[in-house]
């Protein structure tokens, strides 16, 4: 249980570490808050050449929530985004999400925008990212590009990224007027990987109907499902028949497809019942 | 038959429970192993090393992580907390006390990390209550206690602090 050996560098400031990553390419991974890196590591799942500790570099560990959304830089932590008052107020779904990802302890090292490059299908913020379809923005030493997040979550633990690429930020839209939001999941024991969750959310009338309705999906495949339930959450129709229709979980050792797929459709039933009470301010 | 190549090291600086320390490791070399092996600090425990029982549990920067997910090399110039620097001119701090009268230890392989990380969270909340005791401690394996005496413990170290 001990890393293998790797070439360590702690680069100064971001053209240096995209020189590196330039340089050693797909022999190089980038180490952030490193909690799921380092486990990778530590069981010799991962063995990278080299390292690029990015946790020197100055300038991105900023949140800035505006008008339009929420922006954060590779190294803001789980916690300290979730402890701000402005990022909950503009995007209420990161700070409950963010209460879902793995312990407290984890949470103060790890970072949002590390894991959305990780790409776990298991983790709670690719799937945010992807409902609220945000962005993830890349640096190379070419040059740097934005990725819708349905183009940037390719497969489980594939993100769109370049091996020359760091992820430098990532950015969730702004919650609209009279919508609200909710994360419901299933876990063994608190903090594990979910078996299955939904992150949902709801935008109202001005009479009360539901006029957007959208969940995605964690532990139920990758990329993330983002399914638009807006006709389904109106009418009559059987919303479990609906979902377990258009997600395809796989089986491992913790539950069976056919179980994921229950609580998928059992959790979008309380996650959209969550989210209509919380548009209607009843939370 | 040759010898591997001896790794690189990197000469770091970290200051452990108030005392300045300077160390050589390889790049690989976890905190929790620096801590136990290169300072001869062996109160922090190690138990699973990828992230899942908390027994090696420290406060780095008065914040608890994991030290056997944190490299060594990148706490260089950081300030380490762990369970020897606790107690204070021999007497033990209002949690390790706590954690005695409520029985909340047997083995006590896990006990520093959870009292680093119940340190840490009334340092935080002072007051907790029972739901922020469990969601605090939720990261923390514990096989002997079934817990409950723990979140009496901290409880009781909350109580203690404030009289």
């Amino acid at each position: 249980m001990k890393p293998p050996p790797f070439a360590y560098h702690a680069p100064e400031d971001v053209p240096a570490a995209l020189r590196l990553l330039a340089e050693h390419g797909a022999g190089a991974k980038v180490l952030a808050g490193g909690q799921s890196l380092i486990p990778l590591l530590n069981m010799r799942l991962a063995a990278p050449a080299h390292l690029v500790d990015i946790n020197r570099l100055a300038g991105l560990d900023a949140i800035a929530a505006g008008p339009d959304g929420v922006r954060v830089g590779a190294l803001v932590r789980h916690a300290a985004l979730a402890r701000h008052a402005g990022a909950a107020r503009t995007q209420p779904l990161l700070r409950r999400a963010l209460r879902l990802v793995a312990h407290p302890v984890i949470r103060n090292r790890g970072t949002v925008v590390g894991s959305l490059a990780h790409a776990d299908p298991a983790a709670e913020l690719p799937a945010v990212l992807a409902l609220l379809g945000g962005t993830v923005e890349l640096a190379s030493a070419s040059g740097r590009r934005t990725v819708e997040a349905a183009e940037f979550f390719l497969g489980p633990l594939e993100p769109a990224a370049r091996p020359d690429e760091l992820a430098v930020g990532a950015w969730f839209p702004a919650a609209p007027g009279r919508s609200g939001c909710a994360f419901e999941e299933v876990t063994r024991r608190h903090g594990d990987f979910a078996l299955a969750g939904v992150a949902a959310t709801v935008t109202l009338s001005d009479d009360g109907r539901v006029t957007a309705a959208r969940a995605a999906y964690v532990g139920v495949g990758s990329p993330p499902p983002v399914l638009d339930l807006t006709e389904a959450a109106d009418g009559g129709a059987d919303l479990r028949a609906y979902v377990g229709g258009r997600i395809e979980p796989e089986a491992d050792i913790h539950a069976t497809a056919e179980y994921r797929r229950h609580l998928a459709g059992v959790l979008t039933e309380r996650a959209l019942r969550a989210a209509r009470r919380d548009a209607l301010g009843e939370r | 038959m040759s010898r591997p190549a001896e790794e690189p090291r990197h000469a770091i600086t970290l200051t452990v429970n108030g005392t300045p320390y300077a160390v050589e490791v390889p790049a690989r070399r976890l905190l929790s192993d620096c801590l136990r092996h290169d300072l001869r600090l062996t109160g922090t425990h190690v138990g699973c090393e990828h992230g899942v029982c908390g027994c090696c549990t420290v406060l780095l920067d008065g914040a608890p992580v994991r030290s056997c997910l944190t490299f060594a090399v990148t706490v260089d110039g950081h300030a380490v907390e762990t369970v020897e620097g606790l107690a204070a001119g021999g007497e033990p701090s209002a949690v390790q006390r706590a954690f005695g009268e409520c029985h909340a230890l047997q083995c006590g392989f896990c006990t520093p990390g959870f009292l680093m990380t119940a340190t840490a969270l009334l340092r935080e909340t002072p007051d907790p209550t029972d739901e922020e005791i469990v969601e605090g401690i939720s990261g923390n394996l514990c096989r002997c206690t079934g817990y409950q005496n723990i979140v009496a413990a901290v409880r009781r170290a909350a109580a203690s602090e404030r009289t």
